[in-house]
């Protein structure tokens, strides 16, 4: 077994030489270990490792030899390693795979550019890419928002939108000054600063019933920041209320697809979850309730199992009465 | 480093005695067990290293003469063949990179990233897109089910469908893990069930097993994942026909045909679907603004959910 770490540093070494070689005017050090993803300081020791690396005999001739001018470095004797090694079946599939999940994500990148890209890859990546990948990426999106919203973002213009919004089963109108697209858990999403909210919201692409640039330019405040979605892009506040279900096992997906807490197994319903559930927004939470058709028992807040109760009711009147 | 610069630098195949005497880095000759075996033992390391690595370290004989095997590497099979690329292309591969920013392959993508640059490929991701794509996912059992798909192993894991409350012992020939919606499946051909499966990897429980030898299966030559992961919840098309209330179920319109208006001055409205099921639980949460015609069966499942909901929050 070799120390972690030993094949990744190798691996750089081996790509060090030829990355200088195609830079012969020589490069900053730190743009290099920027480029390489390691510290200046890591990259430095690597190439004080080069320099005792070189052909057999090993002498003043034969070694890797490097000259650092002020901070740019550039080799002056590759001892041969003018290439980088091939991509292996991982690197292969990576780039394989991502660029053909960018050509069916329609409005992402120029899509003639994508497809030259991936046969050039395919090309150079050999029998790596040559079998069935054993991975795919698909991700979903609206082809023509998407292509909206990117024309309004390169040319820095403010969008006006028709935009669904689920939680209150509502469509609505609204200018906003477009900052960046994102894609989270596979859906693709805008970030803007909304004029009517006043405020940095996420628009998500399949949601966006209509939108068209506008000739005003996009103007998000200083106040607009970019918002953390590391964690997905659902962040309910820790003061928001908590809503206390008990899912049975065909609700159990609630559990898998909303951020929940205080998990555990009961017994009542049978091989059921308890979860909770913060969020600021209660209407959001009486339509999961009632979309689960009583998948879901309501145990805090009381109201809530109420109204839900109450909407049922007068939906069952209807039914039982006409 | 010098290992494999040497062996870069001949066409012969280079003996392991010829290495140790050559290369510097190596425990000498000096007769004794121990510096053997050292030897041994680092040279033996280092093959296996650049072998990992995917150094093409071949072995063979130069003449017959030689008396043992030698090593080379042949320097059209190590080195990655030249490539060009235009500017936009660039560009859109190192988009295409980022995908996997923080994602499970994102070491590879790096590494991928390094020898493109190291070929002269100026790669600059999200070079002047205002874009920034992101695949999130933590997947623990990504990573086995993903390599045991690339080297076509065996892999066997306990699964719980949410609908089944105790897990099941699956074993399944890997065809490929798909991210789809967001979420990660695994795709392949269930041996005790003798058919194709699709898993949803959150749903495996502990670590899945890989197991037998490498290359033990096939895939379908026609195989595309993301299509069968995206079949799986289909079924049969019905039509189903609601009556909604005038400027209410947004949503519900939005994937409706509008049938004019009905006798009550409700709207009439008409819904493909291919899972019912799915399609009764949107309804219900409608409450009364929306109100099933057809199916009967539609209406029925309507009625069962609300009928269970009515009955929340009053005792048992």
């Amino acid at each position: 077994m070799s120390a972690p770490g030993t094949t990744e540093r190798m691996t750089r070494l081996l790509s060090l030489v030829p990355y200088l070689t195609a830079r012969p005017d020589g490069v900053p050090l730190a743009e290099a270990a920027r480029d390489f993803g390691v510290t200046e300081r890591q990259l430095r020791r690597d190439m004080e490792l080069l320099w005792m690396c070189g052909l057999p005999g090993y002498g003043p001739g034969d070694l890797i030899d490097l000259s650092f001018e002020g901070d740019r470095v550039r080799v002056t004797f590759t001892a041969g390693m003018v290439r980088p090694l091939r991509l292996t079946t991982d690197e292969a599939v990576a780039l394989v795979v991502a660029l053909r999940a960018l050509l069916e994500s329609p409005g992402l990148a120029e899509r003639e550019a994508v497809s030259r890209a991936l046969a050039k890859i395919s090309a150079v990546a050999g029998h790596a890419a040559e079998r069935s990948a054993p991975v795919a990426l698909s991700v979903d999106a609206r082809e023509h928002a998407l292509a909206v919203v990117r024309d309004g973002l390169e040319r820095r213009r403010a969008l006006h939108l028709h935009y669904y919004v689920p939680t209150r089963d509502e469509r609505t109108e609204r200018t906003v000054d477009p900052m960046r697209l994102l894609l989270v858990d596979g859906h693709s999403y805008l970030e803007a600063w909304c004029r009517r909210a006043e405020g940095v919201r996420l628009f998500r692409i399949d949601r966006v019933d209509d939108v068209v640039v506008l000739d005003e330019p996009a103007a998000p405040p200083p106040e607009a920041h970019e918002r953390d979605v590391e964690g997905g892009v659902y962040h309910p506040g820790p003061d928001a209320p908590l809503v206390r279900l008990r899912l049975a096992p065909a609700a159990r997906w609630v559990a898998e697809y909303y951020p929940v807490e205080d998990v555990r197994e009961v017994e009542e319903p049978a091989g059921g979850l308890a979860v909770a559930v913060r969020t600021g927004d209660l209407a959001w939470a009486r339509r999961l309730v009632a979309s689960l058709g009583g998948g879901a028992v309501v145990d805090e807040p009381v109201d809530l199992a109420a109204a839900v109760a109450g909407d049922a009711r007068a939906a069952l009147a209807r039914y039982t009465g006409g | 480093m010098n290992l494999v610069i040497a062996l870069l630098g001949t066409r012969q195949y280079v003996s392991a005695a010829r290495i140790r005497a050559t290369v510097p880095g190596y425990e000498l000759d000096d007769g004794t067990e121990r510096a053997d075996e050292a030897f041994k033992r680092m040279f033996e390391r280092d093959k296996a290293d650049l072998r990992e690595m995917g150094v093409p370290l071949e072995t063979g004989r130069t003449s017959a003469f030689d008396t043992e095997d030698g090593y080379r590497i042949a320097r059209a099979d190590y080195e990655l063949p030249e490539l060009t690329l235009t500017g936009e292309e660039a560009a859109a591969v190192g988009l295409a990179l980022r995908l996997w920013e923080s994602a499970q392959l994102a070491g590879a993508a790096q590494s991928a990233l390094v020898k493109l640059k190291a070929a002269g490929v100026d790669v600059d991701p999200g070079r002047a897109l205002p874009l920034r794509p992101r695949l999130d996912s933590d997947e623990p059992s990504f990573e086995p089910c993903y390599a045991a798909a690339r080297d076509r192993r065996l892999v066997e894991f306990d699964y719980r469908r949410p609908d089944e409350g105790a897990p099941a012992r699956r074993r399944v020939q890997p065809w490929g893990v798909v991210a789809w919606h967001g979420r990660w499946y695994l795709v392949g051909h269930d041996l005790d069930r003798q058919a194709p499966r699709v898993f949803r990897l959150s749903r495996v429980l502990g670590a899945p097993r890989v197991s037998g030898p490498a290359g033990a299966f096939e895939p379908p030559p026609d195989l595309d994942l993301a299509e069968m992961v995206a079949r799986q919840d289909g079924g049969e098309e019905q039509l189903v026909v609601v009556r909604a209330r005038p400027g209410t179920a947004i949503g519900l319109r939005r994937h409706a045909t509008a049938l004019g208006p009905a006798a009550d001055g409700d709207d009439l409205l008409q819904i493909r679907t291919t899972e019912p099921r799915r399609l009764a639980d949107e309804l219900a949460a409608y409450g009364a603004d929306v109100l099933v015609e057809s199916p009967q069966v539609v209406r029925d499942a309507v009625v069962e959910r609300l009928t269970r909901l009515a009955a929340m929050g009053q005792p048992a």
